[in-house]
């Protein structure tokens, strides 16, 4: 997928503009997270999980190597076959190279983050193999030519009308003045149109949610069914990973699939979770001929042990998301990439460069509530900052932000004259705002008067007063 | 230099500038098979499993009823389709042929075996288990068990027994385990399906809509037979 994460302020800039996107993610805000609490109420043993699906991750981030290796000899042994594959290239060329070989004309595709990291549906396209998205809100988007905003809820954006204006645009051979008010409405005519291609697609494209070296399992949660569909419909069955979705072993999906769900969506756990081993057995009444994983690094193995290293535990249950004001603003177009909210911004720099996605690591307060609700315990706080301070180093953060941080570096090392100057720049301020207590435009700061008034300080810095309060005490 | 030969030289060049903490060799975890933390909802006798199950699987959407034997089967699923207005032909799983179900008891249904057809309206199915902590089916896929009728018809009906109703999560995989270990070939069968619920969606304005693209119902019919069950909890370890 092409990137506009470069422009972010612009594209914030406008999100915070449009209505009905506002209006959209007040929903989002009102739902996830209280339903994300209730869930981890009811389950008294849910932060014990996190500690353990964050162990479990650790460990297998340690042997990555060794659990790939089992994993693969694994889908061999039960009839399937891996695709390693470095880039989005290599990725996009394995799984047409599948598709041609299957004679595809269409190829019906269950949400894949994957999918869209390596842009596979233009790819297909290009090729003229037609690719289908089946989860409702993949649908909806493909319609509307545009990315997912969201991990869980890809069309989470979009208003009903905005729906069923892209649905009288694309299905035309239905009458064009029915009725398409209601959510139902809109399901049923999509229902109806998939279940035709679902049942004439000739390859099932899926993302996977782990992938069991144990077995050579790989597990697909949703919670449509769509993923079933697409998997036992068609001839050829391709599930798209990346290779840090490796679980040891069936418990070790038990546990994350425990996490899961009650930190996306506040279900106890999804209505489909599919765990599927190679292609059909020999005597099996259905299920595909064939079977491939096509796995994909693109940039992964690097980000082990460095200081994003955590970053690969995640889960992609857009927990953080639900819960970041950033986010929650701005919505997840303005990250400019398939990544958004936290984990998009800790994520994308190291997957598509820190220059491109400059503005990323800088879009958050720092306020940590991402980091509280991730069910894998990744200190998406700590990486951001790393984001920052790599900036920092590398001369990448704007030239006025340097320099301004070296002055203050230089008083906060000179105490004395940091008070005076500080203590002058206070009573200076308080004075001009005496009368009204805040200021509606301040000089170099229209960043924040542009959309609030900053308010006037205390005549008097906190220091000075605590000694005033507190005579005798050193400060 | 291959792709696979690049990515795992690449794991290894990264994983090298840190030092490995982990206590336990991949070997070791793969040969013990240790569950982890298991809610302790899961950890009741059968029949308070059997009534766990049933509350969460209504929680879920789902609708489920005990029946005394599987003599009563037909009936109930006569009565439930009529409670719909739901056709009388039902798509059957081979598999349920096991539980010798008395269909001809109720002549009005027309009980069709073998994998569905799109058009199909109502499948009915058999499971490997059933899972207290959250009402969760376990469908494994086979011979006589396509994996298709989990989804393609709106409603789907499956038979339980309550014998096969489990605490967590951990105990279908070792009752799997314990009874694919005596064939040849892999632990896994090609599809396990756990399906908690009828499909939904939440994709238009979070609206919760019941039957995205799989069944709109799920009825389950619990053939109690544990009063038949010498040892309880025998599915379950540990």
């Amino acid at each position: 997928m092409e990137s506009t994460a470069r422009s972010f302020k612009e594209n914030a800039h406008h999100a915070l503009g449009d209505a009905r996107l506002t209006e959209a993610l007040a929903r989002l805000a009102h739902g996830f997270p209280a339903r994300r609490r209730d869930a981890a109420a009811r389950l008294p043993e849910f932060d014990q999980l996190r500690d353990a699906a964050r162990d479990i991750k650790d460990h297998v981030l340690d042997n990555l190597d060794v659990y790939l290796d089992r994993f693969e000899k694994q889908v061999i042994a039960s009839g399937g076959r891996v695709h390693w594959c470095r880039d989005a290239v290599e990725a996009r060329d394995a799984i047409l190279k599948i598709c041609q070989a299957a004679d595809a004309r269409t190829v019906t595709k269950s949400k894949s983050m994957i999918g869209e990291e390596i842009a596979i549906n233009d790819h297909l396209e290009a090729h003229a193999i037609v690719p289908v998205e089946t989860d409702l809100g993949e649908y909806i988007i493909q319609l509307r030519h545009e990315p997912p905003s969201h991990l869980i809820a890809p069309a989470i954006h979009l208003s009903m009308d905005q729906v069923a204006d892209a649905f009288r645009a694309h299905h035309t051979d239905l009458d064009p003045a029915r009725p398409l008010v209601e959510p139902r409405a809109l399901l049923d005519e999509a229902r109806t149109r998939l279940r035709e291609r679902f049942l004439k697609a000739d390859v099932g494209l899926t993302g996977a949610n782990m992938l069991i070296a144990e077995t050579g399992s790989i597990v697909i949660v949703t919670n449509e069914g769509n993923a079933d569909l697409t998997c036992s419909l068609p001839r050829v069955h391709i599930a798209l990973a990346s290779i840090e979705k490796i679980v040891p072993t069936l418990e070790d999906a038990a546990t994350i699939l425990r996490v899961l769900a009650r930190s996306a969506t506040g279900q106890e756990i999804s209505v489909y979770t599919t765990f599927v081993t190679g292609p059909r057995r020999a005597d099996d009444a259905d299920g595909p001929e064939e079977f491939h994983v096509v796995l994909l690094d693109n940039g992964r193995s690097a980000l082990l042990g460095s200081e994003f290293h955590e970053m690969l535990r995640c889960i992609r249950c857009g927990a953080c998301l639900n819960h970041c004001p950033v986010y929650g603003a701005v919505g997840g177009h303005a990250y400019g990439w398939v990544y958004s909210g936290p984990m998009g911004a800790v994520l994308v720099p190291g997957l598509i460069g820190l220059p491109e996605a400059q503005h990323l690591p800088n879009a958050s307060t720092l306020c940590g509530r991402c980091e509280s609700v991730c069910p894998m315990r990744i200190p998406l706080p700590k990486m951001l900052r790393h984001w920052r301070e790599r900036q920092h180093a590398t001369h990448e953060s704007p030239a006025i932000a340097r320099a301004a941080l070296k002055v203050w570096s230089f008083l906060a090392r000179h105490p004395a004259l940091y008070r005076a100057v500080f203590g002058l720049g206070v009573s200076f301020l308080a004075s001009l705002g005496r009368r009204k207590g805040r200021f509606r435009w301040l000089p170099f700061a229209g960043g924040w008067t542009s959309v609030r008034d900053l308010p006037a300080p205390e005549a008097r810095s906190f220091l000075l007063q605590w000694r005033q309060r507190n005579p005798g005490t050193r400060t | 230099m291959s792709s696979r030969t690049d990515i795992l030289a690449n794991i290894r060049r990264s994983l090298a500038r840190k030092p490995r903490v982990t206590s336990q060799s991949p070997a070791d975890r793969l040969a013990a098979l240790r569950p982890g933390v298991q809610p302790s909802r899961g950890r009741l006798p059968a029949d308070r499993r059997l009534a766990l199950f049933m509350a969460e699987a209504v929680r879920a959407d789902a609708t489920a009823e005990a029946v005394a034997s599987f003599a009563d089967v037909p009936g109930r699923v006569a009565a439930y389709l009529a409670r719909h207005n739901l056709g009388a032909a039902l798509r059957v799983a081979p598999l349920t042929r096991r539980d010798n179900i008395p269909w001809s008891k109720q002549p009005l249904l027309t009980p069709d075996f073998g994998p569905p057809r799109p058009e199909d309206s109502v499948g009915v199915g058999a499971a490997f288990a059933g899972v207290a902590e959250t009402g969760t089916l376990v469908i494994q896929s086979g011979p006589e068990s396509p994996t298709r009728l989990n989804v393609l018809p709106p409603t789907h009906i499956v038979v339980l027994r309550a014998s096969a109703i489990v605490g967590t999560y951990e105990d279908v995989w070792a009752r799997l385990r314990t009874e694919r270990a005596s064939k040849d070939g892999p632990t896994m069968p090609r599809t396990v399906n756990w399906i908690t619920g009828p499909s939904r969606t939440a994709d238009i304005e979070q609206t919760l809509l019941l039957g995205a693209h799989g069944p709109q119902r799920l009825h389950i019919l619990i053939v109690n037979d544990l009063k038949d069950t010498v040892a309880d909890g025998g599915f379950e370890r540990g």
